[in-house]
């Protein structure tokens, strides 16, 4: 593990050097290079750095690189100070509040930056959480769980089932509301994931990010966090749902349906957005304004867990030039099912519909939903779309992509029989599909 | 109150700031100009990030208790998601760092092997992340100053910060625009011993910030801070001298505030005052003593629901008050605590107390209320309770200092040259990398190259121009001081004026002018070149350039054309004057042939009447012999 190694990021030579002298990170050295000396703390090397140089914090608090060619010498001085991350004391609970507990599962939120070695430290337990934002201790009482500790792009279906699994325990421990502590990549397919598998639960379910890291004082973790635990503990309706910033501004935090919402920014803290449907909430200075209709109660008895995941499903987006080599290969491994991201009202190249008709005809599932992200998939228009659907490729409505792998996912763990998949893939289960298209692709805040 | 640096042990280092001309700002592409387009507006929290030693920086931690609302003004011409902390930065702006290597090689520093980009916690809102980003690109030059060699101690590149358009109760607006424009900052060590040698440091490094040709220039552009303290006293920063010519005054005005803390200190020790008598004594709430009161501040308080709190300082009495000089006093360093820390307005202590409509009996009323002595103060002050509460802590804190003589903090510098309470010195705890960014190598062929193609210095700037223009060293050095050079030799060579009479307006004129009050540098340079090719053409005299410039510096925003149109020097055609001066040869047509050098003389004095400042004498002079010769 890197995260063990006393000369991280040093390599070759410049390493060896450290090592005789008896030098690790964190240490005070003296470096002499010809007539120049040196005096500081031992940094961490970054990663993609060259191995030539040696950087030192300086007693100014600034980092320089040294450059380690020629006539050189290196002093320990004195040995490293533990460093150690202090929280202050967790304020009083108040009594007669909700309990909710959080979930991390790591992520950008439940992490900090180490700056000693640049690198990053796993989750944060509640005190540490409480600490940083005292605030919470006002809202709900806390409890928190560290499920895993990694980065969201290496999530997996199996992981879902375990995160579902550990929600559904929760549930029936009797808390008030879940808030799981996730990376943004993916936060998106694992609040579909949860839709699914935890279905009209009795209480919210709120899955919350951050875009900006937890050790920098702008960071949107502490905003987005206080309105997912207020969102859990106070909401009047019980959805798995997503909390993040509704636009540049920290004052509105908007909470979106975990089945209608796509990561569409890289680095904004305005990342998320509904696709096809509003938000279902805003949380604005500390009030939840619920903004549609139709939200399924607190408290409500429908509550079916129905855990499973398949690893058996894929998700292709189409290109003009594709060829079938992709679903060929994906048949040979024995794929079930294929959501395929087809370009405007769900088409692909003519030319791929042969195999794709053979694919079907052995049994595996073909879905189609639109690369466009916002609007509905028809087939009927074109006599592309119309070929796809005669040889039976199913047409998923304006459901998102993502969410329809996802869903697919679900299915195929779900049931073995084919008609059954495509019975469950058409039926509406976690407010996935919309039947009225509305004009709601917003830029801008709607609150 | 004559001082002896000396003496007191003055120690004086000098940061100075400069902002530079570059294309794109330092992390990211946006321009460095200053342009109008959409603006738009957001809202934002900032909080203390807790250091990995698990320390909370001070400065970070007073910023984080004031827990303001920071809005933020972006104009999308000038800003972009970098700005907005929406985006990470792009990579560190290579002619940005070649400036600065420039500069630092000017300065005899050595460049850095590997240049660290380093986050520096600032949580005012003035930086959107909440801190900002600065890397040392330089170590260990010197310049030659004040007739001694000053040690510069580091050359760093950084991003400057946003502008503040305004602030309010738990509010406070910044407007983008600036942020990320790069700022060179070189540090001297501190051995600056009077306010002189700070000032000729300071300008001795202006020039060389200035010699590469890749500065800013105007209002705004240069900071200067200070890092000052006399023998006993502390080390204060004081931050945002944008004025040169301020510089050796707040250095006055420190010692001066430093002497006056400690003779407190002193007077207050001789009275056997103990820090527990002052951190014993409570604020408490003394509103039913003003409760007629005809004091409008505190009046205005009570009614919108305030309370009046006050707070006893035992053996302070006549210490509060005591002025060294305007301005220095324990009292203001106690609102300047109280306001930063809370933002109250009312505050007022017993030593200036009957005043501002409190009457001798409610102060009597109050010192009774209060138990306080004949050897004690009062200080009271007028918001909501808490508030209220809160700053006067903040006083009995100070106070409490007073014991010690001079606190450690961080000051800022008002236009006056006195200086305020901004925050407490931020500690070792508040630099972090920015991990956003890789280190970025300095090759020595790089610097090399830099320094074979250094160039000139100011000095060698202003021998330059004096021989190729024929200029008084004098001449040639205010241009490069008012920072004229460029539009001098522009002028120079797009007309043929006298380069003697384009330095002297640039400069002589100016400063006259500037004396008189006038705001000439708010001129553009585009109407002094227009100016100079209406001399050229001879639409103007040169002689018009005081009542034209005048003109343009009491109506800021107004044009040359306006000027001449407004001022009547319209111009007057060849032609025009030819027929004068026939006309004039003819009603002299008997001197003229009789004593030609007498005609002309006479001819000259009548035309200078109608034309001076319209055309340039020695043209009419030329035209008349050039008249009288055809005719002759």
């Amino acid at each position: 593990m890197s995260a063990e190694d006393r000369l991280q990021g040093y390599v070759g030579r410049v390493r060896r050097i450290l090592e005789d002298a008896g030098a690790e990170i964190g240490d005070e050295i003296e470096v002499r290079v010809g007539e120049k000396t040196y005096r500081g703390i031992l940094i961490a090397r970054y990663e993609l750095a060259d191995p030539d140089h040696v950087v030192l914090k300086l007693p100014s608090g600034y980092n320089i690189g040294i450059r380690m060619t020629g006539d050189i010498s290196v002093r320990r001085i004195a040995k490293a100070r533990k460093p150690g991350f202090t929280p202050p004391p967790r304020p009083e609970a108040k009594p007669g509040l909700p309990k909710v507990t959080i979930v991390s599962t790591g992520g950008t939120i439940a992490s900090r930056i180490d700056y000693r070695t640049g690198g990053v430290k796993p989750a944060l337990n509640a005190e540490d959480l409480l600490s940083i934002v005292p605030e919470l201790s006002e809202i709900a009482e806390l409890d928190s769980e560290i499920l895993f500790s990694m980065f969201s792009e290496d999530m997996t279906p199996g992981l879902w089932n375990q995160m579902a699994e550990r929600v559904h325990r929760l549930i029936e421990s009797g808390v008030d509301g879940v808030v799981i502590a996730h990376g943004t990549d993916t936060m998106g397919y694992s609040s579909a994931a949860l839709s699914f598998a935890l279905q009209k639960p009795p209480i919210p379910i709120v899955f919350v990010g951050a875009q900006r890291s937890s050790d920098r004082p702008s960071s949107d973790a502490a905003t987005n966090l206080i309105a997912a635990v207020r969102v859990a503990g106070h909401a009047p309706f019980a959805e798995v749902c997503l909390t993040m910033h509704a636009w540049h501004s920290d004052d509105v935090i908007a909470v979106h349906r975990g089945t209608r919402v796509r990561k569409l920014h890289t680095s904004s803290r305005d990342a998320f957005r509904s696709v096809n449907h509003e938000p279902i909430a805003y949380v604005v200075g500390g009030e939840i304004k619920v903004n549609t209709e139709g939200l399924n109660p607190r408290g409500g008895d429908g509550y079916r867990f129905r855990p499973g995941f398949s690893e058996k499903a894929a998700l292709v987006k189409f290109y003009p030039g594709m060829g079938p080599e992709i679903f060929e290969v994906l048949a040979e491994r024995g794929i079930r099912g294929i959501i395929v991201e087809g370009s405007g009202l769900g088409h692909v190249a003519n030319r791929l519909i042969p195999t794709l008709k053979r694919l079907i005809e052995e049994g595996i599932f073909i879905g189609m939903a639109s690369q466009c992200i916002w609007g509905r998939v028809n087939m009927r228009v074109y006599q592309t779309g119309r070929d796809l659907l005669r040889i039976g490729v199913v047409s998923l409505d304006d459901m998102l992509a993502e969410t329809a792998y996802v869903k697919l996912s679900w299915c195929l763990a779900q049931t073995d029989d084919l008609d059954e998949v495509r019975r469950l893939m058409l039926t509406p289960i976690a407010g996935e599909v919309g039947a009225r298209s509305l004009p709601t692709r917003a830029e801008g805040v709607v609150a | 109150m004559k001082i002896d640096y000396g003496e007191v042990g003055l120690k004086v280092g000098l940061e100075i700031h400069r902002q530079l001309d570059t294309r794109t700002k330092l992390f990211c592409d946006c321009p460095t100009e200053q342009v109008k387009g959409k603006e738009i507006v957001f809202q934002r929290w900032l909080r203390e990030a807790q250091s990995e030693l698990g320390e909370v920086d001070p400065a970070a931690l007073f910023e984080a208790r004031k827990r303001k609302k920071i809005v933020y003004h972006a104009d999308t011409s000038s800003t972009c998601l970098v700005e907005m902390d929406e985006e990470p930065p792009h990579d560190l702006d290579q002619e940005a760092l070649e400036v600065a290597l420039t500069a630092a090689l000017l300065m005899n520093a050595q460049p850095v092997d590997e240049v660290h980009v380093m986050r520096k916690i600032v949580i005012d809102g003035s930086n959107t992340t909440g801190f900002q980003r600065t890397c040392v690109v330089a170590m260990g030059g010197w310049v030659e100053a004040a007739g001694k060699r000053i040690p510069i101690q580091t050359i760093t590149l950084e991003e400057d910060a946003a502008r503040i358009i305004r602030q309010e109760r738990g509010e406070i607006h910044y407007d983008l625009t600036r942020l990320g424009i790069p700022l060179i900052e070189v540090s001297t060590a501190p051995v600056i011993h009077s306010p002189r040698e700070a000032y000729e440091a300071a300008y001795r490094i202006g020039r060389l910030l200035r010699a590469t040709g890749k500065v800013k220039r105007g209002i705004g552009t240069v900071r200067q801070d200070l890092n000052i303290s006399i023998r006993d006293g502390a080390l204060i920063e004081i931050k945002g001298v944008q004025e040169l010519d301020l510089l050796p005054k707040v250095v006055e005005n420190e010692v001066v505030r430093q002497l006056h803390l400690l003779r407190i200190r002193d007077e207050l020790r001789r009275r056997g005052v103990k820090r527990e008598d002052i951190e014993g004594e409570e604020p408490r709430d003394v509103t039913h003593v003003f409760k007629q009161t005809k004091s409008k501040i505190l009046r205005r308080k009570v009614s919108q629901g305030g309370r009046v709190m006050a707070l006893r300082l035992p053996g302070f009495a006549g210490l509060i008050g005591l002025e060294a000089r305007p301005g220095i006093r324990l009292g203001a360093e106690f609102a300047g605590r109280a306001r930063a820390w809370s933002e109250v307005e009312g505050i007022f202590h017993t030593d200036e107390l009957p005043g501002y409509g409190i009457t001798g009996e409610e102060v009597e009323e109050l010192r009774k209320t209060m138990g306080a002595g004949e050897m004690d103060a009062v200080v009271i002050v007028a918001d909501e309770e808490e508030k209220a509460r809160d700053a006067l802590e903040r006083v009995r804190e100070r106070a409490a200092e007073a014991l010690e003589g001079v606190p450690s903090e961080t000051r800022g510098a008002r236009p006056d040259g006195t200086t305020v309470y901004l925050r407490p010195r931020p500690g070792a705890a508040r630099m972090y990398p920015e991990t956003d960014l890789p280190p970025y190598p300095i090759r020595p062929e790089q610097v090399e190259e830099l320094r074979r193609r250094l160039p000139p210095t100011l000095e060698e700037v202003a021998e330059n121009l004096a021989k190729r223009y024929g200029l008084s060293p004098q001449a040639a050095d205010e241009l490069i001081d008012m920072e004229k050079v460029e539009l001098f030799e522009r002028i120079v060579s797009e007309t043929g004026v006298a380069p003697t009479v384009v330095a002297s307006t640039l400069t002589e004129l100016m400063k006259s002018l500037r004396r008189e009050g006038l705001e000439t540098q708010h001129i553009p340079d585009q109407e002094f070149l227009e100016f100079f090719r209406m001399v050229d053409r001879g639409e103007i005299a040169k002689e018009a350039a005081e009542k034209v410039f005048r003109w343009l510096a009491e109506n800021p925003g107004k044009t040359l054309r306006e000027a001449v149109e407004s001022l009547g020097l319209r111009p007057v055609s060849i032609e025009e004057v030819e027929q004068r001066i026939n006309s004039l040869i003819t009603a002299h047509r008997e001197l003229v042939e009789r004593n030609p050098g007498k005609a002309v003389s006479v001819i000259m004095g009548e035309l200078m009447k109608d034309y001076r400042g319209k055309v340039d004498g020695a043209r009419l002079f030329a035209l008349v012999k050039e008249r009288l010769a055809k005719q002759g």
